[in-house]
């Protein structure tokens, strides 16, 4: 049953995203001019990693799409919460578990669909990392965007209008952004800094991706990312289900 | 006849920064198989929030209830199985076609997809929405929204229809219309109907039974006429006489419990 209803609320969604294909591609649009007018700065830099500027900077790009994009897909359940689709979907048997993963596995596919565009781009700029690492960086977008979904529509099935949505996405956003190091690796940072950054999860996953970049798949830096990226992941599904099951209070 | 729907101390209450608020007090009731129940009372006075609490959509403070033998708090899944519901928004998606929502709604009630599809097209067939299932909701009239909307709810065949002011917006014909859909779902397929309504004129028409809330609490019930000569003075009176009547009766009384 919860692979039915999943599969039935996954492709309601689907169907939803390929009918507007123009904000299907607008996301990749912000990490594709990083990488075009801020990755060239980086080529001569010394950044303190292994590998290229681009090994370092595209893991950061790949991450920072995940943590913009899916932050903000609470949005539209506040849109649907006004159309009364959500309740009427919630009188049926349908899982509660289902209409949360259905919702985030869309996510999850667009986002990682985005990632491969930008990868593509990363390689005509000159990446150059191997093809396993690439595709565990897919897998860790997928666990990120898994999982700030799964906040964010929380979130957005709790305040009831954009109007509160919003400010509260980017007071998590921004500095979530610049603690992770997403953009520079935090092994540039000074000490506070470096420390203050191990508070923030994404931390732990753009180390992880950044080690996969250059095959070093069974780094510490790799095991601390799946940890904490499965175990955000298994959090932020069991709070999203909650609220869907009790929501309307 | 045996109950369909029974409720006893059925109550609910809102936590909220100024402190909790009592939106239903304890609310009994008992709908009889094959009835047009209407909930009637002022703004506030706990009718959406009952609605809410019988198709499970929240789940009460207090009390207990039961739908076509399903017990509200331990057979959630048997609740919903047995009602369908039509909030006050209704509930598609504008951007999607009349067909996908109908088809997508069977799936979550688990038929197959061909099942899902035959069944979109007798419900198109039977609410006279046979022409518009390509079009997009968005599209549609007021009327055929409402009657897009109870498509939706009477997917599975419910025993027990619940509509939340199911004709406000309406114009008069759509209205008519609407009346008749309600009664020929009864006397066709013995659908129990539960309705809320603030159009005194709808209640006289439509429902065998009112319940009239305030408050949070019943306030009176039974049949139209019975209101009228009980409250209203003679079966003469106007609908709107008794509901008055009731209402002010309730404030001295109910004044006292207000304060949280």
């Amino acid at each position: 049953m919860l692979l039915h209803d999943t599969a039935l609320i996954y492709g309601r969604y689907a169907r939803q995203s390929l009918r507007s294909r123009f904000a299907l591609l607008f996301g990749v649009l912000t990490p594709l001019l990083y990488l075009l007018f801020f990755g060239p700065l980086l080529t001569g830099l010394p950044l303190g990693a292994r590998g290229s500027s681009w090994q370092v900077l595209v893991p950061g790009l790949l991450l920072q799409l995940g943590l913009f994009g899916a932050l903000f897909a609470g949005f539209a359940v506040i849109m649907e919460n006004g159309q009364g689709v959500v309740e009427r979907m919630r009188v049926t048997p349908v899982s509660r578990l289902a209409l949360l993963l259905g919702r985030v596995l869309r996510d999850a596919t667009v986002f990682v669909f985005q990632a491969v565009l930008l990868v593509l781009a990363a390689l005509v700029m000159g990446l150059r990392a191997p093809l396993t690492g690439i595709l565990i960086g897919f897998a860790f977008v997928a666990l990120l965007t898994l999982s700030l979904a799964s906040l964010s529509y929380a979130l957005g099935m709790r305040v009831r209008t954009p109007q509160e949505f919003g400010p509260l996405i980017n007071m998590v956003s921004m500095p979530s952004m610049l603690l992770s190091g997403l953009m520079l690796p935090m092994s540039l940072a000074p000490r506070w800094l470096d420390v203050l950054s191990h508070f923030v999860p994404f931390r732990y996953l753009v180390d992880a991706v950044r080690d996969a970049y250059v095959g070093r798949y069974t780094s510490p830096h790799m095991l601390y990312g799946v940890l904490v990226a499965v175990g955000f992941a298994a959090l932020s599904v069991i709070v999203g289900t909650r609220v869907f099951r009790t929501a309307g209070a | 006849m045996a109950a369909v729907i029974s409720a006893a101390g059925l109550a609910r209450t809102f936590r909220t920064k100024h402190g909790p608020v009592a939106a239903v007090r304890g609310i009994d009731l008992t709908v009889a198989e094959g009835e047009i129940l209407g909930l009637l009372g002022p703004n506030g006075a706990g009718k959406t929030t009952t609605l809410r609490m019988l198709t499970t959509l929240l789940a009460p403070t207090g009390g207990t209830a039961a739908i076509a033998g399903h017990d509200l708090a331990s057979d959630p899944v048997g609740v919903r199985e047995a009602c369908g519901y039509v909030a006050q928004s209704g509930g598609v998606d504008a951007q999607i076609t009349v067909r996908e929502e109908l088809v997508t709604q069977g799936r979550m009630y688990r038929l197959t997809r061909t099942r899902a599809s035959e069944r979109a097209e007798e419900l198109a067939d039977g609410l006279g929405l046979t022409g518009l299932l390509g079009r997009k909701t968005g599209t549609l009239s007021g009327g055929q929204r409402r009657r897009l909307d109870i498509a939706m709810a009477l997917t599975h065949r419910p025993r027990v229809l619940f509509l939340d002011e199911p004709t406000i917006g309406l114009d008069p014909g759509s209205r008519a219309d609407l009346w008749s859909l309600v009664r020929r779902l009864r006397d066709e397929h013995g659908t129990t109907v539960f309705l809320t309504t603030h159009y005194l004129d709808e209640a006289d028409a439509l429902c065998d039974r009112l319940v009239v809330v305030d408050r949070g609490v019943v306030a009176a019930e039974g049949t139209p006429s019975a209101l009228k000569l009980r409250h209203g003075g003679s079966t003469d009176a106007s609908l709107q006489d008794a509901f008055l009547a009731i209402s002010a009766r309730q404030t001295p009384k109910d004044a006292q419990h207000a304060a949280p």
